[in-house]
């Protein structure tokens, strides 16, 4: 990072440009992860840390000590002493609006009395796992974490079976109106859901998908940007390879099963990655399908969730950073194929 | 695999038997098909005549035809260009503040991702870093967005406790309708700029480094550099990015809806939640007027993909010679 700042391009002088860039990305750097970042941090804090304004940076808690004999730890503080200095005591009793005080190295546990606006709280680093646990059993997380998985992994196995069998067929057969379905499929693209919001939801409901995760999995399974990612990178794999096959005998089928369907592994990828993040992230479709609660996928879950307990922040934030685990997971490790896959298609 | 293999050969092989191998490729493209045509096309067909009927059942044969009365009752207005006096001011109320949404946020956008595009083409180290940090939000979904940014406005969140310690007052970012208006269009740009920066960084690497080198040996100022290589040699990306962001910014909803709920009062309520709570949410589900509602939005993106075929096909064929 400091190499980075003092860089200087050449054997120039940094120019206003150098200057400007620099700031640029460190203010960007602050501005797009900083709140997420902020997220995170917070999501560790208890309630009562939530609450504080100003708020601290690191999630503080106030220190706790357990003495042999006592039930609970017991909170820490700091007593004034008569020469100005300060020493660390526990709290065990509270009598009005004084405290008793013990020097937890003390072994006879002398009490000391101290008025408790003279003493101020130790804080030290507490991360509050109990936020991540408790909406997971008290709540319906665990459920809908279930859901989102399900969804997602079962929508995107679909996706990329028929998504590739119909691009196999549209880059490796002449047949009678396949260009005709070409632009069928992709005129589909400029369609977007909101239009067709009223009518899909009556389809699905007919077909007997409503507050159904299928109803959610199978409207967006066959995917325009998929069909043509696949099958412009089919039309590069050689068709001699497939004459071979021919030649021994073997089915279409197997064509695509065992000779095209490895080949396109690269093509496939990328869109399984793409499948994977739109779907998690779903929130429109599942709101409309969805309307019992033990249905609902995560998203819908948090959304709801932040309506109805918004004094109950430590939960959301634990579980909004559940949320966007995988994704930044999955962005973490495969960042190169997302970005050049963007790139190359032009999808999202 | 063989044997799972085996079994899922076997009955598209007694298919190809019993059909012949030259139709084969009908049965690959059916799957797609079937759920394109279940779930697109026959919606875009149903969707005219929910828009034409009237009355609150679900079942298309129950409804009653009413013909273009749907479309009558969203554009009646007393006073032409006065909301309140208007039959659906929702309706309006959602087309006005859309229309002034996608303005901002696609001039933001487009600036936005523009400087951030030309920074990032420069050499440097940690550009992948940068690109990634720029992309990552595009990644997140609309639920998290906005409860992100709930929690960095709230009255003691992080943004007001900067500002106190500045000096100033806390602000109630969220509950003051002008203020959570210019937040939706900053969370919206936040959130979406990284996918149009990718596509400007593309077009930026794709510009010859000749065409540079060339003038920096002429002594050509930076910005005139800019104006007359860089700029114009982009047009195309320009132009998928300025229209790519229009469609979208027409359709914004989730991220607003969760955090902001359409409020304070209808400050920002869109025209995409105006179609959801018409059809869905409300009491009674008046789905004619949603439908009718959707298709003239359809109609509108419709008017811009057809303006962004017409300006690819000027920016590839004049926009770069001059």
């Amino acid at each position: 990072m400091i190499r980075f700042l003092t860089r200087r391009r050449g054997s120039a002088r940094a120019d206003w440009t150098d200057w400007f860039a620099r700031i640029y990305l460190v203010i960007g750097l602050l501005v797009m992860f900083g709140p997420v970042a902020w997220l995170a941090l917070s999501s560790f804090k208890t309630q009562t840390a939530l609450q504080e304004f100003p708020p601290s940076l690191l999630p503080m808690g106030q220190k706790q000590v357990a003495l042999p004999g006592t039930e609970r730890p017991l909170p820490v503080f700091l007593v004034p002493r008569p020469d100005g200095t300060a020493v660390e005591r526990v709290m065990v009793r509270r009598v009005g609006l004084e405290g008793q005080f013990v020097d937890p190295a003390d072994p006879d546990r002398r009490i000391e009395r101290a008025r408790l606006t003279a003493v101020t709280p130790v804080r030290e680093l507490h991360f509050a796992i109990e936020n991540y646990i408790e909406p997971l059993k008290q709540f319906n997380f665990a459920r809908f974490l279930g859901n989102s998985l399900f969804v997602t992994i079962v929508s995107t196995a679909i996706t990329l079976l028929i998504n590739a069998m119909c691009a196999f067929a549209l880059s490796k057969y002449e047949f009678r109106g396949r260009d005709g379905i070409f632009i069928f499929i992709l005129s589909t693209l400029m369609i977007p859901i909101t239009v067709v919001l009223v009518p899909a939801f009556l389809i699905v409901t007919g077909m007997g998908l409503g507050n159904s995760l299928w109803g959610v999995i199978l409207p967006p399974a066959a995917t325009p940007t998929g069909v043509f990612l696949l099958r412009q990178y089919m039309l590069t794999i050689p068709d001699e390879l497939m004459d071979a096959a021919r030649m021994d005998h073997a089915s279409e089928w197997r064509l695509f099963w065992r000779i095209i369907l490895p080949l396109a592994a690269p093509a496939l990828a990328v869109l399984a990655i793409f499948s994977v993040v739109w779907r998690w992230n779903d929130f429109l479709w599942p709101l409309i399908v969805l309307n019992r609660q033990e249905n609902f996928t995560l998203q819908l879950g948090l959304a709801a969730f932040q309506g109805e307990l918004q004094t109950q922040w430590h939960y959301l934030l634990a579980m909004t950073v559940v949320t966007l685990l995988p994704v930044t997971l999955v962005f973490a490790f495969l960042q190169k194929y997302i970005t050049t896959g963007i790139a190359s298609s032009g999808m999202k | 695999m063989s044997a799972l293999g085996r079994l899922i050969d076997a009955p598209f092989e007694a298919v190809q038997r019993a059909i012949g191998a030259a139709r084969m490729p009908y049965v690959f493209v059916a799957p797609n098909l079937l759920v394109f045509g279940i779930f697109v096309a026959a919606p875009m067909i149903l969707n005219v005549w929910y828009a034409v009927t009237g009355g609150i059942q679900l079942m298309p044969g129950e409804r009653p035809y009413v013909g273009a009365s749907n479309f009558a009752e969203l554009l009646d207005c007393d006073t032409f260009g006065v909301i309140a006096s208007c039959r659906q001011d929702r309706f309006w109320r959602a087309v006005a503040n859309t229309a002034w949404f996608v303005a901002f946020q696609v001039v933001g956008l487009v600036a936005v991702s523009l400087v951030t595009a030309l920074i990032l083409n420069r050499r440097m180290p940690w550009r992948g870093f940068f690109r990634a940090v720029f992309f990552y939000p595009v990644l997140l979904s609309p639920v998290v967005v906005a409860l992100i940014w709930k929690w960095v406005l709230q009255p003691d969140g992080v943004l007001n406790a900067l500002i106190v310690a500045g000096g100033g007052a806390r602000v109630p970012f969220l509950l003051d309708p002008s203020w959570a208006f210019s937040w939706t269009v900053v969370i919206s740009i936040w959130a979406h700029m990284g996918f149009y920066t990718l596509i400007l960084l593309a077009g930026l690497q794709a510009i010859p480094a000749d065409l540079y080198e060339a003038a920096e040996m002429d002594g050509t100022a930076h910005g005139r550099v800019f104006w007359r290589i860089t700029l114009p040699l982009l047009m195309p990306n320009m132009v998928v990015v300025l229209v790519l962001g229009l469609i979208r910014a027409v359709q914004s909803f989730d991220e607003i809806f969760v955090l902001t709920g359409g409020g304070p009062g209808t400050a920002t309520q869109y025209i995409v939640q105006y179609i959801y709570e018409t059809a869905f949410a409300n009491q009674t589900h008046i789905l004619g007027l949603a439908a009718a509602a959707s298709i003239l939005v359809g109609g509108v993106l419709m008017v811009l993909t057809l303006l962004q075929l017409a300006a690819t096909a000027w920016s590839k064929g004049g926009g770069v010679g001059r």
